[in-house]
């Protein structure tokens, strides 16, 4: 079962951290649960040792020892004298969320780890749900932090959200523009630009490529942010900052990733199927689309830039990621 | 004894005789091949030296015997445990010690005993009969180098203990190379059959208590007697045995502190005392402290009452040793976040002993679809054991009244 597992296990799969989790612990429990999975496996046939020993010969009439080779059972190689044959396992992680986060992780076994390099010189864009609660202004921008400021939020409504959600989105598109080093001049990068295809492949700091309200319901909202280059702390302080600009304040209460590069919340295992045959099925599965997007992602120059099909910034991505409501449970 | 000459391995001037004089007194630890792995082999007892290692304590690392001559390493060996010599250092700790009794012999007699040209030339038999194998080596970080010539560890290996992590602690494995099975070992598993232990759990017990070798019998036997005194049945001793290893290395008068502590602490009468020490024997081979600890967070921090604790105890007892962060947590979110009462988080004590994500996820669940009703006297009551102590298929069949992929869709919004 070893090694024909050990086989199976290189590839890309995404995870869903459920909040509250360090990656970190995450990623040793992964690992923890592939080792028991791959030393579960029956064990090998014990070894022979082949060995010249002094034995009686057949067919003498004397009593003669002679040296005969002789096949004898080793126990060197036995499960309880060597250990467990797999001690550690190369797990890489790829866009990492922090504690208070959940949502889609990507993972790394192997030889997938080199694909997360290339996975993360593609500079995919990701998609958040940022949920966020109008009138209370918190020092780290959480439900947990301390109080700074409490503020009415009667005047706020949802063209005046949707108004500034577009000033956001339009001073980031300006910046998209800017650091990506593409001349506009030139037809190519102008078409880019109107198909919304626009994005640097170098570094820069956090860019917004599409921004929107979901549900407005004072003193509660939710946003549907697509951005790169982020970090899970940043969208917590736009959602303070999109309080301060609607003259109220607000706190995040929320953060979830519902998309990174390809992989969806549907590819994301949880937490009752990190083991090794649910993530074998899961690299299997994600495998072809892996190389394909990679592949488009990574053909070198600029003029060839091609965003996966998934990630029109203005269009509802389908079920994966309006989850909200009632709409998931009810059956 | 008058070894013959021809069977002594030619490089033997180079080892201190002194050292060779006092092995042949000693009573042979690795026993004859004839003995092991049934190989027909009538060369005479070469007493193994190595046995002046054993009058030395524990070394952290293992001198055996090796033969300084490179002889082929291929696969010709011999049962190379009864040829071993002790190495120099070996012979340095002997120059104190003076060989006593009839086995001295004059250095100049001995040279005649050892043919000096070693090209002199052997017959055929004498020629088979030379053990050309390769060396064990002299100290080595693991037990596979010994496994094969040592019948101690290839006993133990079959009873199923697991040398793999015997050998991380280097005394243990040293330990075990230089007990006899015959003699030591043998004692002490007929011991623990006597105590009920079966054959298939002796490795686990071993595996992680291999210093019981180093007891003596009797202590074991005064320890037994004492449990038996107070009135343990040799079950509940046979079950505090096995799930706690080290209680019988303890000493008669720590066990009855411990006993007595926990009578005291908890208040307990004692036959409650004793089924919980039974079905939580590692309290008494445990620390003390942080169950000292527990008490006070569960009276003072929580603010249970004392027969409150002690109920929950005895239904529960790993709450004694449980982490404290972890347990102020559980029940920060169960008093606080699910606004659970005392009087009915004490009729239900498994909270403590649940992971607290699964509590969250659930509690969640079951609040999103307006079934979080943890009030008995109101109807839809959800108690909870039910809540945290039934797998997740039953979960969601019985208590949510919703599909897995219900929950699972559920999870992934969380």
């Amino acid at each position: 079962m070893g090694s024909a597992g050990l086989a199976r296990l290189q590839g890309l799969f995404a995870v869903y951290k459920p909040p509250g989790l360090k990656w970190l612990h995450l990623r040793d429990t992964v690992e923890r649960q592939l080792l028991n999975g791959l030393n579960a496996g029956k064990p090998p046939a014990p070894e022979q040792r082949v060995r010249f020993l002094l034995g009686p010969v057949e067919g003498s009439e004397k009593k003669e020892l002679m040296l005969t080779a002789m096949s004898v059972p080793s126990l060197t190689t036995h499960r309880l004298v060597r250990g467990p044959a797999f001690t550690s396992l190369k797990i890489g992680v790829g866009h990492r969320l922090d504690v208070q986060a959940s949502g889609v992780l990507v993972l790394g076994v192997g030889h997938g780890c080199r694909l997360l390099t290339d996975m993360y010189d593609a500079h995919f864009t990701k998609d958040y749900m940022v949920r966020g609660l109008l009138g209370k202004a918190t020092d780290n921008f959480c439900e947990d932090g301390r109080l700074v400021e409490k503020t009415t939020y009667d005047h706020v409504s949802r063209e005046k959200l949707d108004r500034i959600l577009a000033v956001i989105q339009g001073s980031h598109q300006k910046a998209l523009v800017m650091y990506s080093n593409l001349d506009l001049q030139s037809q190519e990068a102008y078409e880019m630009a109107v198909g919304g295809m626009l994005r640097p492949m170098n570094k820069s700091p956090m860019l917004i490529t599409g921004i929107r309200c979901l549900h407005f319901e004072p003193p509660e909202f939710l946003l549907e942010v697509q951005c790169m280059h982020e970090t899970q702390q940043q969208l917590r302080k736009l959602v303070h900052e999109i309080g301060l600009e609607l003259k109220s304040s607000a706190i995040c209460r929320q953060v979830r990733r519902t998309r990174d590069g390809f992989f969806t919340l549907d590819d994301a295992l949880l937490r009752t199927q990190w083991d090794l045959h649910s993530i074998q099925d899961a690299i299997q599965d994600a495998a072809p689309r892996v190389v394909a997007e990679l592949r488009k992602n990574l053909r070198s120059g600029v003029d060839s830039q091609q965003l996966p099909s998934a990630e029109q910034p203005q269009h509802s991505k389908g079920p994966s990621s309006t989850v909200q409501g009632g709409s998931c449970a009810k059956h | 004894m008058a070894l013959s000459a021809q069977q002594i391995p030619r490089w033997f001037n180079s080892i201190k005789l002194s050292s060779f004089i006092n092995s042949v007194q000693l009573t042979k630890r690795f026993p004859r091949a004839g003995q092991t792995l049934s190989h027909g082999f009538s060369a005479p007892t070469q007493s193994s030296s190595d046995n002046c290692c054993l009058r030395w304590g524990f070394k952290t690392y293992w001198t055996s015997s090796s033969r300084n001559s490179s002889q082929d390493a291929d696969s010709s060996r011999q049962e190379s445990s009864a040829a071993h010599h002790t190495l120099l250092p070996c012979g340095s700790e002997h120059s104190g010690r003076m060989p006593s009794g009839d086995s001295e012999l004059p250095l100049e007699e001995m040279d005649d005993l050892f043919p000096v040209s070693p090209l002199q030339p052997v017959s055929e038999e004498e020629a088979a009969l030379i053990s050309a194998h390769a060396s064990l080596p002299a100290a080595s970080f693991t037990l596979r180098d010994y496994v094969d010539h040592s019948e101690t560890l290839q006993q133990l290996v079959l009873l199923g203990v697991d040398l793999s992590k015997i050998e991380k602690h280097p005394d243990a494995a040293n330990l075990l190379l230089r007990l006899d099975f015959e003699k030591d070992i043998k004692q002490t598993l007929l011991f623990l059959k006597d105590l009920g232990l079966e054959d298939n759990q002796l490795g686990a017990f071993l595996t992680k208590n291999y210093a019981i070798f180093s007891e003596d019998l009797e202590n074991l036997q005064i320890r037994v007697a004492y449990l038996q005194s107070k009135n343990f049945s040799k079950a509940d001793i046979t079950q505090m045995v096995r799930n706690a290893p080290f209680l019988l290395n303890f000493s008669v008068e720590r066990l009855d502190n411990r006993l007595g502590f926990f009578q005291k602490e908890l208040q307990l009468s004692v036959k409650k005392t004793r089924d919980l020490v039974v079905r939580l024997p590692r309290l008494l081979t445990g620390s003390l402290e942080p169950v000292k600890e527990n008490m006070k967070v569960y009276r003072l921090e929580f603010g249970f009452k004392c027969n409150e604790v002690q109920h929950m105890i005895t239904r529960i007892p790993k709450m004694l040793t449980a982490n404290k962060k972890k347990l102020t947590e559980t029940f920060d979110y169960v008093h606080n976040v699910m606004s659970i009462p005392h009087h009915i988080i004490v009729r239900f004590p498994q909270v403590f002993n649940t992971r607290l994500f699964k509590i969250k996820e659930r509690h969640q669940f079951l609040t999103y679809l307006g079934r979080a009703q943890y009030d008995p006297a109101k109807p839809n009551y959800i108690s909870l054991d039910k809540l945290v102590s039934i797998p997740d298929r039953v979960f969601c069949r019985e208590i949510a009244k919703a599909s897995e992929k219900d929950f699972e869709k559920f999870l992934k919004t969380l």
